[in-house]
């Protein structure tokens, strides 16, 4: 009953982690209660729960904020952080909050662990309000979280399974346990060989690692995570983040994701909060928002993701890919909906008669549905592309005529 | 038994050292005249900062992390204690040491019983190199990631723990870079507290090679004082590479 031994080498290619050989329910090598807890991993595969189920989890099990409000005092007199900040973050959920530097992210995780304090507002861990733990009970909260850090934040002193130690060193486990423990960690990242290596030996990916055990040590129910794909190489994020889904799959862990790239968030996370100036601007499923931004930084995030935006650099250098001939309509179609499974593009070439030539196309899948969209050049009659748009339209399908 | 070549040998040996003893008076007639009281003196220099080397050394890494601590930006912050200890530091590092000493007779006198000799050294040589000691601990906890002590604290680690594991472990390397320095430092000092009655190798010295012109004492010290800071370096360099990862 051990999990699969990945290799290291996935640090620096694109496998994919999560391809182990065991599922959940029978993994007994995580030593984790509510491993095996079905209720615990559907939360986050499940989000059609409503807004107050949610609300609920998240005050009793999860983390729930209410108008929290932090000010910084410094010399140039004081600077708001963060304010009147509101969210629900249910158990089990992969949520992740986005924002440009300075937009109070890093603040607002660093009170969930009490790192940091605030000075106003409710901030409650598992239907504990943080600021009112000190000494030995915050201590305990913190056990409880795990954290990663965009550097790491190892240990150069001591090797990697040392590293790992130092999260269990106050854990009331024997010297032979902690063993143990380390070692089951180290399977659980795929760094069984990299015991003895000191953080100077490995590569960032690995480190990350390394870092993600030690975090794991002692059961964590939350996993914070600040920016910690942020100094890797985008095929060791991928290799990251693919851990950490994996990672929530089989413990049912909660995980918090800080990032400022909408890449990460459209890779592992289920909802996201996107915060600006110390107000959370813009919050849901992660497929709703990136589907419908509403802001135009939600906007602005969502469009480093996509390539769709490419159509409007060809219009406006005039492009002999987007000329159009008499007849011709170039339309973007985008998905906004998270039920749409027909063969669409050809159904409506087909019942129309009309050509669609593609110029650019880009479509992922998040939360289990296609997101993106395309942009074509529609060629047939004016009152049959007409038709095609509005049965489109009908059918939950943004529909742009982009020139004609 | 004995084989002739280890005759041989023996008696090479003992001409060279015939020899070199030949050089040594030739060279430092003075030094050698008094040879047993030169050898006293460096050890008297040794014993000197040795001793006063321990004790400076637990109380600048003591003042060092309260200093860390309870700065704005440490861990238990407390501007009182540390603008008391801060100024204090500067304080006494802006006197200079032979005034120091001399100022201090009473008080070493109080402590120590004398304040001659290598007994009547150890406080003032103290007094004079913890405060520049402090800072150089200082500096090297600074030198701490403070992601590091983030970790550390995300973890539920209590402030007296991450003293021991993560500030004084993780500062070992720049904790021994700095203190062959504050040693150095210590053995100029050493030599100063010659001349408000303490003993070695500053003594020998000054009494010998300046109070009476007898310029081979002077050189002959000088040669002992570049040797044993070549060697204090040299393995404090060792001491570094063995625990720098």
């Amino acid at each position: 009953m051990t999990i699969a031994h990945t290799s290291a080498a996935a640090d620096n290619s694109t496998v994919d982690n999560s391809t182990v050989d065991n599922s959940a329910a029978d993994n007994s090598a995580v030593d984790n209660d509510t491993a095996s807890n079905p209720t615990a991993t559907t939360a986050a595969s499940t989000p059609t729960t409503t807004d107050a189920d949610r609300a609920a989890a998240a005050a009793s099990d999860g983390i729930q904020i209410r108008g929290l409000k932090k000010i910084y005092v410094s010399d140039d007199g004081p600077k708001t952080a963060l304010h009147d900040v509101s969210l629900d973050i249910a158990p089990g959920d992969v949520y992740g909050i986005i924002g440009l530097s300075g937009a109070g992210k890093s603040t607002l995780v660093r009170c969930i662990n009490g790192l940091e304090s605030y000075d106003a507002g409710s901030l409650t861990v598992q239907g504990k309000q943080v600021r009112d733990l000190h000494g030995k009970d915050l201590r305990d909260l913190r056990r409880g979280i795990g954290m990663i850090f965009q550097s790491f934040n190892l240990m150069p002193s001591r090797t990697a399974a040392g590293n790992i130690e130092l999260a269990l060193l106050d854990s009331g486990l024997s010297a032979q346990q902690r063993r143990e423990r380390i070692a089951e960690l180290l399977r659980l990242v795929g760094l069984a060989d990299k015991a003895d290596s000191y953080p100077s030996e490995l590569s960032g990916g690995q480190k990350q690692r390394i870092a993600i055990a030690r975090a794991l040590a002692n059961n964590p129910r939350i996993l914070l995570s600040d920016e910690a794909t942020s100094a890797l190489d985008p095929a060791t994020t991928k290799s990251i983040l693919a851990l950490l889904r994996r990672l929530h799959d089989e413990l049912g862990i909660t995980i918090v994701v800080i990032t400022h790239q909408m890449s990460v968030i459209k890779e592992i996370c289920s909802r996201v909060a996107v915060i600006d100036h110390g107000t959370i601007c813009e919050e849901g499923r992660t497929f709703d928002v990136f589907a419908n931004p509403r802001t135009p930084l939600t906007q602005a995030f969502v469009a480093t993701t996509s390539s769709l935006g490419k159509v409007n650099d060809l219009l406006e250098s005039g492009s002999p890919l987007v000329e159009l001939r008499p007849g011709q309509t170039l339309l973007k179609m985008h998905y906004i909906s998270k039920d749409v499974s027909e063969a669409l593009v050809s159904h409506i070439s087909r019942t129309f008669d009309i050509d669609l030539n593609i110029i650019v196309g880009d479509i992922d899948v998040i939360d289990d549905s296609p997101l993106g969209g395309l942009v074509v050049i529609a060629d047939g009659a004016k009152d049959r592309v007409d038709a095609a748009v509005d049965y489109l339209r009908n059918r939950n399908i943004g529909i742009e005529v982009l020139a004609s | 038994m004995t084989s002739p070549t280890s005759i041989i040998a023996a008696s090479s040996i003992a001409a060279s050292n015939i020899a070199a003893s030949n050089i040594a008076a030739q060279w430092f007639p003075n030094v050698a005249a008094r040879l047993p009281e030169f050898i006293d003196s460096i050890i008297q220099t040794f014993v000197m900062v040795l001793i006063s080397g321990v004790i400076s050394f637990v109380f600048a890494v003591a003042f060092a992390i309260v200093l860390t601590l309870t700065a704005k930006d440490g861990l238990a912050p407390n501007s009182v204690v540390f603008n008391v200890l801060d100024k204090l530091v500067n304080l006494f590092r802006s006197i200079p040491f032979i005034i120091l000493a001399a100022a201090l007779v009473p008080v070493t006198r109080a402590i120590s019983g004398t304040a001659i000799g290598t007994r009547g050294a150890i406080f003032p040589l103290v007094v004079g190199i913890t405060p520049f000691f402090t800072r150089q601990i200082q500096s090297a906890l600074a030198g701490i990631d403070a992601g590091l002590v983030e970790a550390a604290q995300a973890m539920g680690m209590s402030t007296g723990r991450i003293v021991f594991r993560v500030y004084l472990r993780e500062a070992v390397p720049s904790i021994i870079r700095v203190s062959i320095i504050a040693i150095v430092s210590l053995i100029g000092l050493t030599a100063v507290v010659g001349i408000v009655g303490g003993g070695g190798l500053g003594d020998f010295a000054i009494r010998y090679g300046y109070q009476r012109y007898m310029l081979d004492a002077t050189y002959a010290t000088v040669i002992v004082l570049v040797l044993l800071i070549g060697v204090i370096e040299f393995i404090g360099r060792q001491l570094v590479d063995i625990t720098e990862h």
